[in-house]
């Protein structure tokens, strides 16, 4: 490695850094708002113009807060927890291209090392339970493990499907090889697997049971404040970020948009940004909308919901990839088996108010006097 | 921090976790002591007392006027509900008779703040289960209606409205006006709140099933209001023994079937509706005439005891009142609904999970304020 | 606050709440004497309630047959309380009938010195809270409660803050 490329790794971490900060701060305020509005209110209003500087107010509050440390913690363990969750969310971005050539280091094993990294942040999550000495902590920390362990395995096999697609690990050449037709019209049932399992991956609405306030206050965040907080939260808005970004790149074809000139640095870029934004304006709405899962229910909607369908998934892109089939049967297949699945829940859980979920109304027949 | 019990053999511990009092879904001051196993609750030792004011101690020092605002503050959520009970067992003793308008102000008063009460519980419930919109959805229309208790009470929780003999004075001008404008948006609201929460596949996952019990093991353990009728037990003072003029209303009661917290939570949400035609009824037939019997002197209620039921939003209150002949109550003891649906929480914590503790607890809709009075 | 003082007027001259039973109350003081006729019971009636004296170590067993007699079928303990009237205390219980929908009242009086009742929660468990809370605030004593632990009141606190001999309204200023 010459000194140059060591400088142009470091100015490209730095910027990085920055550009994640940026993402951040702007995804609180995002978040807030969008909800704001979806809850009929105004989200933040006060400082700046839109609320637009109460990030930044958030932020420098919780740098400046006390750093308080509750009596019997596990030091070491305790303080080095929000780095281990923080870095491996930091580290994915490494690969992550803005656009063709705006990436910090092209890997050929780019989406390896992504699932790699993205599960290390577990470790962080668990130790900060357990360190923390709180059972509330504990309890959360056990409940990230098992999530997420449980939900890598739908992920994995949600990207290997893409993989198999574009016969490469390499995202950039994944995202080229969606020029004439993105993934998501190829792969409906992907899409639909990478969503779920990223939203449990990243521990968000219905599945942020990890960090469930009203059941376990916080998960292995309860005792944690100011600064340390602070970063457990950039960690988490980042892995959404992430997710959202990989939809985007693995599904949606990246910065490619049909007119557009995605091959420009500058356009790419911005299609790039405007695609992941929506996305994760719709995990904003989803958080919005619905009621949390159960840790039990969580975990069977894993194994034999999303498991399965994911392995069904890879076969038949095994299949059209063997036969040579058209791009349209894959498609064919993958909506059948989707609506198979929908159907089939659908018929355990009515989604229409059926008799049985309604309530009887009792008038007594004895008849009571109208006076007046 | 970490206290545990080496029963089992493989020197397995059990892990008791100290739900409350500063837990955000237990409803205020509650506590439960959960011995879990792993996700598991295997046993369950509830505390209160946290928010205990000796509120019916207090309330023999009291001259009976002043004992209204009192009850004000036991049920924080029911105000108007539990200033009727009250009123009701000393003009029981009184043999009071309360002019015909009062008691329609006191009905529509009472079945709005039904309306508003539910309206939090279905916030809270939303909470509890992880559905952070249904609580503002809840709060803009308990809003309205808290807007315009304030218009005829002057105050928007403790109103000191209901008064022995009547209400404190008549309602303002403007009142028909400003109903007119609230029912609809009232009834389009609950219909919004519904359509939101009540049949979403993970809300009904979450309920469906969870802390049954069925209809006479809820009676006798003392349940009542829409947690005893949940379970299928058709129990409504006001249908059973009306008071006020409730018998004039043409309404029903919302029962359950299987006694879950689904159950528990759509009768509360029919009852909404239902409580709406009773206050379109009653706005129609409201009479004029004088909002009070006047009361010559200091309240004085013969010697005696008198048991008045009302139906609370939670449940059925009683107030048990033993007078001297003194302008002081000799002896005043509340029944709190909350209180008495609080006691089967041991039974419903049965084989649950963790998550399913908030669920069931929020289920039961208690009012902290009336438990430990 | 400025409180005037009414003297309390005890005993003759003060009225009596007037007493006046409805149709299921009065066929319910015509059976009553019948059915319960092994525990020498006290009719009488206060304003719409039938009220029946026992001896306190009959409740539970007057409770249990009010429960399971078919026609009574009290199945709903609506409120335990206790009254304090000085040397003695007064342990009642308001019971409902879901099915019959009347209601009627069971009274018990105990020496306060020494109070002591037999529980009824394995009549009604919801008794439970109720009985914890008249020894917590009474100091009377529930013989066969499964757990008689302040409810209340914290562990180790002094005193029976219900009683009237309590002190608890008589305010000082400081």
């Amino acid at each position: 490695m010459s000194l140059g490329d060591g400088i142009r790794m470091i100015a490209g971490i730095l910027g990085l850094f920055l550009g994640l900060t940026i993402v951040v701060l702007s995804l609180t305020w995002l978040e807030r708002k969008f909800l704001g509005r979806i809850q009929m209110r105004m989200g933040p209003m006060r400082v700046g113009p839109y609320g637009l500087l109460q990030a930044v107010a958030d932020a420098v509050k919780l740098v400046a807060k006390e750093d308080i440390m509750p009596g019997r913690v596990d030091r070491v363990v305790y303080w080095m927890a929000p780095l281990v969750v923080f870095i491996p969310s930091f580290m994915v971005w490494v690969t992550i291209p803005f656009a063709r050539d705006l990436v910090v280091r092209n890997l050929e094993m780019g989406l390896l090392y992504i699932i790699a990294f993205s599960v290390l942040s577990i470790v962080g999550l668990v130790t900060a339970g357990w360190s923390s000495a709180n059972k509330y902590a504990v309890l959360g920390g056990f409940r990230a493990a098992a999530q997420l362990v449980s939900y890598e395995i739908p992920i994995i096999l949600a990207v290997l499907g893409v993989a198999m697609l574009s016969q490469s690990m390499n995202l950039v050449k994944v995202v080229e090889d969606q020029a004439t037709v993105p993934y998501f019209l190829v792969q409906p049932l992907g899409v639909f697997l990478f969503l779920l399992a990223g939203l449990a991956e990243v521990g968000r609405t219905p599945f942020d049971i990890h960090q469930a306030e009203s059941e376990v206050v916080g998960g292995p965040f309860v005792e944690y404040s100011g600064a340390h907080w602070a970063v457990f939260f950039l960690a988490e808005y980042i892995n959404t970020f992430t997710i959202a970004a990989l939809m985007v790149l693995l599904f949606l074809g990246g910065w490619l948009l049909p007119g557009l000139p995605g091959d420009v640095a500058g356009v790419g870029f911005l299609v790039f940004g405007v695609k992941t934004y929506l996305v994760v304006l719709v995990i904003f709405w989803l958080r919005g909308t619905y009621p949390r899962l159960r840790i039990d229910q969580l975990m069977s909607l894993g194994w034999k919901v999303l498991v399965p369908l994911a392995f069904v998934n890879v076969v038949t892109t095994g299949m059209y990839l063997f036969y040579g089939w058209p791009a349209w049967s894959l498609t064919l297949m993958s909506v059948a088996i989707l609506a198979v699945t929908f159907w089939t829940i659908g018929r355990r859980m009515r989604t229409t108010p059926k008799p049985e979920y309604t309530v009887k109304l009792y008038v007594p027949t004895t008849e009571v006097p109208h006076a007046g | 921090m970490v206290e545990s019990r080496s029963e089992a053999p493989l020197d397995m511990v059990q892990m008791m976790v100290n739900m409350g009092p500063q837990h955000p879904s237990t409803h205020g001051v509650f506590r439960m002591v959960l011995g879990i196993d792993g996700e598991r609750v295997v046993s369950v030792d509830p505390h209160i007392g946290y928010l205990h004011r000796g509120s019916e101690k207090l309330c023999e020092g009291e001259l009976y006027t002043q004992i209204v605002t009192l009850f004000d503050r036991m049920d924080y959520l029911s105000n108007f509900n539990n200033e009727l009970a009250f009123c009701m067992a000393v003009e029981k003793l009184m043999a009071l008779q309360v002019p015909e308008r009062a008691e329609y102000i006191r009905v529509i008063m009472c079945e709005l703040n039904r309306i508003a009460s539910h309206l939090m519980f279905f916030g809270t419930m939303g909470l509890d289960t992880g559905a952070i919109t249904p609580v503002l959805y809840a709060f803009r229309d308990r809003e309205r209606v808290q807007s315009l208790f304030e218009a005829v009470s002057g105050a928007r929780m403790m109103h000191n409205y209901i008064r022995v003999g009547g209400v404190k004075e008549d309602l303002p001008e403007d009142f028909r006006q400003r109903m007119a404008k609230l029912m609809p948006q009232l009834k389009q609201g609950i219909e919004e709140g519904d359509r939101l929460l009540s049949f979403s596949e993970i809300f009904l996952a979450r309920n469906k099933g969870i802390g049954v019990i069925d209809g006479k093991t809820a009676i006798s353990y003392g349940m009542s209001g829409p947690a005893l009728r949940a379970s299928g037990v058709p129990m409504d003072v006001r249908k059973d023994e009306p008071y006020s003029v409730y018998n004039r209303f043409d309404f029903g009661i919302p029962i359950g079937e299987k006694g879950d917290c689904w159950d528990r939570y759509y009768v509360r949400i029919e009852e909404m509706r239902q409580s709406l035609r009773i206050v379109e009824q009653a706005m129609a037939q409201m009479p004029d005439g004088p909002i009070s019997t006047p009361v010559r002197g200091v309240l004085r209620p013969p010697r005696g005891e008198a048991y008045a039921r009302a139906e609370n939003p939670r449940g059925e209150i009683g107030v048990y009142l033993v007078s001297d002949g003194s302008d002081k109550p000799y002896r005043v003891k509340v029944r709190p609904p909350s209180f008495c649906n609080l006691v089967a929480l041991k039974y419903l914590l049965r084989d649950c999970y963790v998550a399913d503790c908030v669920v069931i607890l929020g289920s039961l809709d208690v009012v902290l304020g009336e438990v430990d009075r | 606050m400025v409180r005037t003082v009414v003297e309390r007027r005890r005993g003759h001259g003060v009225p009596q709440a007037a007493v006046a039973l409805d149709d299921k109350g009065r066929a319910l003081e015509a059976m009553l004497p019948e059915i319960l006729k092994e525990f020498q019971p006290d009719m009488g009636a206060a304003v719409d309630l039938v009220v029946v004296t026992v001896k306190p170590r009959d409740v539970a067993s007057v409770c249990r047959v009010a429960k399971e007699s078919p026609q009574l079928a009290f199945d709903f303990l609506l409120c335990l309380s206790v009254v304090d009237y000085g040397e003695r205390l007064q342990v009642v219980y308001h019971l409902y009938s879901t099915t019959r929908k009347h209601k009627m009242v069971v009274k018990a009086d105990v020496l306060t010195e020494e109070a002591r009742v037999p529980s009824v929660t394995p009549v009604w468990p919801g008794a439970d809270w109720f009985e914890r809370e008249g020894h917590d605030l009474y100091g009377v004593v529930f013989e066969g409660h499964p757990n008689m632990s302040p409810l209340l009141l914290y562990e180790g606190f002094e005193g029976f803050p219900g009683r009237r001999s309590y002190p608890f309204n008589e305010y000082t200023e400081w």
